[in-house]
């Protein structure tokens, strides 16, 4: 199953209650995946702050004292905000790559969740109540973020097979459904130089259209590339720095609802993780035409 | 209003027992629901708060009207038999799954496969239906106001399927015996599935199935007929060679 959720806010106002509303959604749907659970939240980029989300499995050991052995390899200041078995370390946007070298060698089990300007990337094993209690995701400011809870059908239930992936900056995509040609459209990425984590699925999804916007297109291109060569079952909802896209795979027999008013777009793979929206009543709720992309931009 | 100026459905509205499910759980209605007996006197119902909750008045057996006031999740109304069900909303995947007597009318629009396997009774969807309207149905009718998805009647086996507006990819593909009548366009017919002439019972039986929907201003004969061409139904020799 896997239940999916997504909000891209449109009115100021509502953006301090962005964590809220996202995992009022998600925790709405935990009965649709009860092994792990993800969000990714987009803040307002500043464009002289780069942020990169970690893990650990012993973040007493790992974070501790990160900053200062960070900030002397990489030659350039670093904060560390810990956040239970996560922490965001920020820098300066150009010495992105040059810190995520240096944590190989200085914290060598520290993986990876997410890096870019805006984002930040939570996801553990546990119910949805649980992960988003664990990190304060409720407390959470943002422009739009997206959300998952996983029934897991094809790899391990562990913290980094959780939902989202992220492959590139600011680029993170949940899924729900299984794709079939993971394996061979994995080697094909590898070979153009994608990195890989884990042996899932969705996380060849995220490299795929993380590789064809590196190589020029948007994220609208993207999506419609996944529909011819992405072989499977699949709703995704993508988020990227200032945008958040839908597709469904032509049967789209995985369940999706919509939902937009002047404050926000909606997603959830169900009409129950909506119906706490504001102004839901009144909204234009729809569902999503199969093999055809959506996305909005700030 | 005195009551004696009341018809009677209002009347019924004004003595229905009302169920708010922020208040009661789901199974709690259902089987409140279950225990009707034949004659019960409390055969008006409505149901508050649903908020997308699942199979809301699923399995009802006994001749009572229920409105439920807003929009329901998966397979709400399956298996009704005898029940007039009202969705003031949208309804989720599956509404009226193998409904067998009865009316379910939605007054929004319905996801996926609605009135999957249905094999009797009148769902009445007001708003578009998504993919697989009406798959697998069995002697059902279905009347949708809107459009419908792709798949739809897929192996629908009897009753009448009529969609004002367009119908998707692949109708009626591998069908047998059901009747489909589409007045807008069709994406595409699917395998074994044809263009067939309206004759004189055919308009019989749209204008009585449009009546019974309450639809107005529209006229039998704008409707298209689609129905088996009976070739997938025995094995055909010269096929042999294709397995």
């Amino acid at each position: 199953m896997c239940g999916i959720v997504g909000l891209f806010l449109k009115d100021k106002a509502l953006e301090p209650k962005l964590g809220a509303m996202l995992s009022e959604m998600l925790v709405s749907l935990s009965d649709r995946g009860p092994d792990s659970a993800g969000i990714a939240i987009y803040g307002a980029a500043t464009g002289n702050e780069a942020k990169i989300t970690v893990q650990s499995p012993k973040p007493d050991r790992d974070f501790r004292g990160l900053d200062a052995e960070l900030a002397k390899a990489i030659g350039a200041p670093v904060s560390v905000a810990v956040k239970s078995t996560h922490a965001v370390i920020r820098t300066t946007p150009d010495k992105v790559d040059t810190a995520r070298e240096a944590l190989q060698t200085l914290r060598p089990d520290i993986r990876i969740m997410g890096a870019g300007e805006a984002v930040e990337i939570y996801k553990e094993v546990g119910l949805p109540e649980a992960v988003v209690d664990r990190f304060d995701v409720r407390s959470m400011t943002g422009t739009h973020g997206i959300g998952h809870t996983r029934m897991a059908t094809e790899s391990a239930v562990t913290t980094m097979g959780a939902h989202p992936f992220s492959t590139g900056a600011d680029q993170c995509l949940v899924h729900n459904g299984s794709l079939s040609n993971h394996n061979n459209m994995r080697r094909e990425l590898i070979r153009d130089g994608m990195k890989f984590e884990t042996e899932n699925d969705t996380e060849v999804a995220a490299a795929y259209l993380s590789n064809r916007m590196a190589h020029g297109k948007n994220l609208g291109e993207a999506l419609e590339g996944t529909l011819s060569d992405l072989d499977g079952f699949f709703t995704f909802v993508v988020g990227t720095k200032n945008g958040f896209g839908v597709v469904r795979d032509p049967i789209a027999c995985k369940p999706a609802v919509m939902a937009e008013t002047d404050q926000y777009v909606a997603f959830g793979s169900e009409y129950r993780a909506l119906t706490k929206l504001p102004g839901i009543d009144n909204a234009r709720v729809w569902e999503p035409e199969p093999a055809t992309v959506y996305f909005w931009e700030h | 209003m005195p009551a004696n100026t009341m018809s009677k459905a209002e009347r019924d509205q004004s003595h229905a027992r009302v169920f708010d499910l922020s208040q009661h759980t789901l199974r709690e209605l259902n089987q409140a629901l279950h225990k009707l007996t034949p004659g019960s006197n409390e055969t008006a119902w409505e149901v508050l708060n649903p908020k997308g909750s699942h199979s809301v008045a699923v399995g009802v057996d006994q001749p009572v009207s229920i409105d439920v006031r807003g929009s329901v999740g998966y397979y709400c109304a399956g298996m009704n038999d005898g029940a007039a069900i009202t969705v003031h909303g949208s309804a989720g995947p599956g509404v009226g799954e193998n409904m067998m007597s009865g009316s379910i009318v939605i007054k929004g629009d319905a996801s996926q496969y609605a009135g999957a396997t249905g094999r009797g009774g009148l769902l009445v969807i007001e708003g578009n239906a998504s993919s697989r309207c009406g798959i697998s149905m069995k002697g059902i009718d279905i009347v949708v106001h809107g459009n419908i998805g792709h798949m739809s009647a897929f192996m629908a086996q009897s009753g009448n399927l009529v969609v004002l507006g367009d119908a998707g990819d692949a109708l009626g593909d591998s069908i047998y015996e059901a009747r489909l009548f589409v007045r807008g366009k069709v994406e595409s017919l699917g395998a074994d599935c044809i263009a067939k002439e309206m004759r004189p019972e055919h308009l019989e039986l749209v204008q009585g199935l449009l009546d019974r929907a309450g639809v107005t201003g529209v006229k039998a004969s704008e409707f298209k007929r689609y129905g088996s061409a009976r070739k997938l139904y025995n094995f055909n020799i010269d096929n042999a060679d294709a397995y």
